[in-house]
């Protein structure tokens, strides 16, 4: 009997169609991927049960570091055509008397990043060097006296009224500097603002107990 | 183009023209590119913070005068929060004269957590059946109104405890999330975060058993 020939294939397989599966996967989650935004300092967020994703537009983030650090954001709005930032650092100039050129108030915007840096030094934090800025994030001054964490949440929702306030604190914050600055929204009328936590799943086990 | 003509007769046409394949090898482009989708997918899904929504009461201005609200003293719990992650708590009202001493207990499930539950069983209960009522389908209602129903439960229940939250100031950042958290684990209706009195203040240090910092202050009463 004569043996059954099998057809000799090569082993090659069309590729062609998983690549371009995956390139369009690639672009996808690439242009959805919100990167991370730099930390001047890194925050050790608490854990909760709450279930609800932080909101990407329309907030002002208060960042507490361990180190007593305050820290301020704000973004700049649903559209970028709003240019939420640049008003906002105008509006806190005028109040201190420091003019921000074009530039510098067009380098703010572009820059979303949070800064602890006390108003009277923000021209130089400005123009400083990406690795040398770092030395003007001492913490934005929150005292009674000078009181420019109130100043940065007045003018934000000045500007952008539907601002939500966010506060990111660290684990090992002390309370009176939480308190601090829940005082300092309580007096500009923010009664209602988030914490951002990290998820945390808790079962709650019931038992009757007679 | 004659030269070039003249050139080619040169060689003489040995060379003939290397035929090479159009197909590509693609296995590595196919592993880079799968590396970076893990690394953008593992990323995207977990670079979302939570945010836990908090309400503050509004600041009484200076000049105004507001009758603080009389609430049940039987119905009251107070929880302060202590240095090192403690809670203490006690019930009802603090009386120089009479001290009630404060209980010590922490943040596990039988901690704090047991406390509330116990006072708060009948809110709870209600606001579970509830939820389980809607996952069986046994109640019609739209999933985005599910919270404000159960705000309603809460609005209405007038059984649960009335939760006093005081931080000691060594308290942490982290503390004042926990408390705020069991809040919520376990349905607590009224809460409010207060400032702790100098009464307490000097419960919580006999409790550590320091030195008492607080005094009564000069007048009576503010």
């Amino acid at each position: 009997m004569p043996k059954i020939k099998i057809p000799h294939k090569t082993p090659h397989v069309d590729m062609t169609p998983m690549v371009d599966l995956f390139s369009l996967l690639l672009t996808f989650f690439m242009l959805t991927a919100t990167m991370k935004p730099s930390e001047p300092a890194p925050v050790d967020t608490p854990f909760s049960i709450s279930e609800k994703p932080s909101p990407d537009k329309n907030i002002m983030t208060i960042t507490i570091a361990k180190d007593n650090r305050v820290f301020f954001n704000v973004d700049n709005g649903p559209d970028t055509i709003l240019h939420f930032r640049p008003k906002i650092l105008e509006e806190m100039g005028k109040r201190y008397n420091i003019v921000f050129t074009p530039q510098e108030l067009r380098y703010f915007e572009k820059n979303s990043v949070p800064f602890g840096v006390n108003i009277k030094e923000f021209k130089a934090y400005l123009a400083a060097k990406d690795n040398e800025k770092a030395k003007f994030e001492k913490g934005i001054p929150i005292d009674s006296t000078d009181n420019q964490l109130g100043l940065w949440i007045l003018f934000s929702r000045k500007v952008n009224p539907s601002a939500q306030a966010v506060i990111k604190g660290d684990n090992d914050v002390e309370y009176p500097l939480v308190k601090k600055v829940l005082d300092i929204f309580q007096d500009k009328n923010l009664n209602r603002f988030s914490l951002i936590t990290s998820l945390q799943k808790v079962e709650v086990v019931e038992e009757a107990k007679k | 183009m004659a030269e070039i003509i003249q050139e080619d007769k040169h060689k003489g046409g040995k060379k003939k023209p290397k035929k090479h394949s159009t197909a590509i090898d693609m296995t590595p482009m196919v592993d880079l590119m799968c590396l970076l989708i893990t690394f953008f997918m593992l990323t995207t899904a977990f670079a979302k913070p939570k945010v836990m929504e908090i309400a503050l009461p509004e600041k009484i201005k200076k000049n105004e005068k507001v009758e603080p609200p009389k609430i049940a003293e039987s119905r009251t719990l107070n929880i302060i929060m202590g240095p090192n992650d403690k809670v203490y708590w006690y019930p009802g009202k603090a009386d120089p004269a009479a001290l009630v001493p404060l209980r010590e207990t922490n943040f596990s499930a039988t901690g704090i957590r047991q406390v509330l539950l116990d006072r708060n069983r009948a809110l709870f209960k209600k606001i579970e059946t509830f939820k389980a009522d809607v996952t069986a389908g046994k109640i019609n209602i739209r999933q985005d109104s599910v919270q404000s129903a159960i705000r309603q439960l809460k609005k209405t229940d007038d059984t649960g405890p009335i939760v006093l939250i005081k931080f000691y100031k060594k308290a942490k950042y982290k503390n004042f999330v926990d408390i705020i958290d069991e809040m919520s684990i376990v349905g607590i209706a009224i809460y409010i975060v207060t400032d702790i009195d100098w009464l307490e203040q000097n419960m919580v240090e006999r409790a550590l058993g320091i030195p008492l910092t607080a005094t009564a202050p000069p007048t009576a009463k503010k």
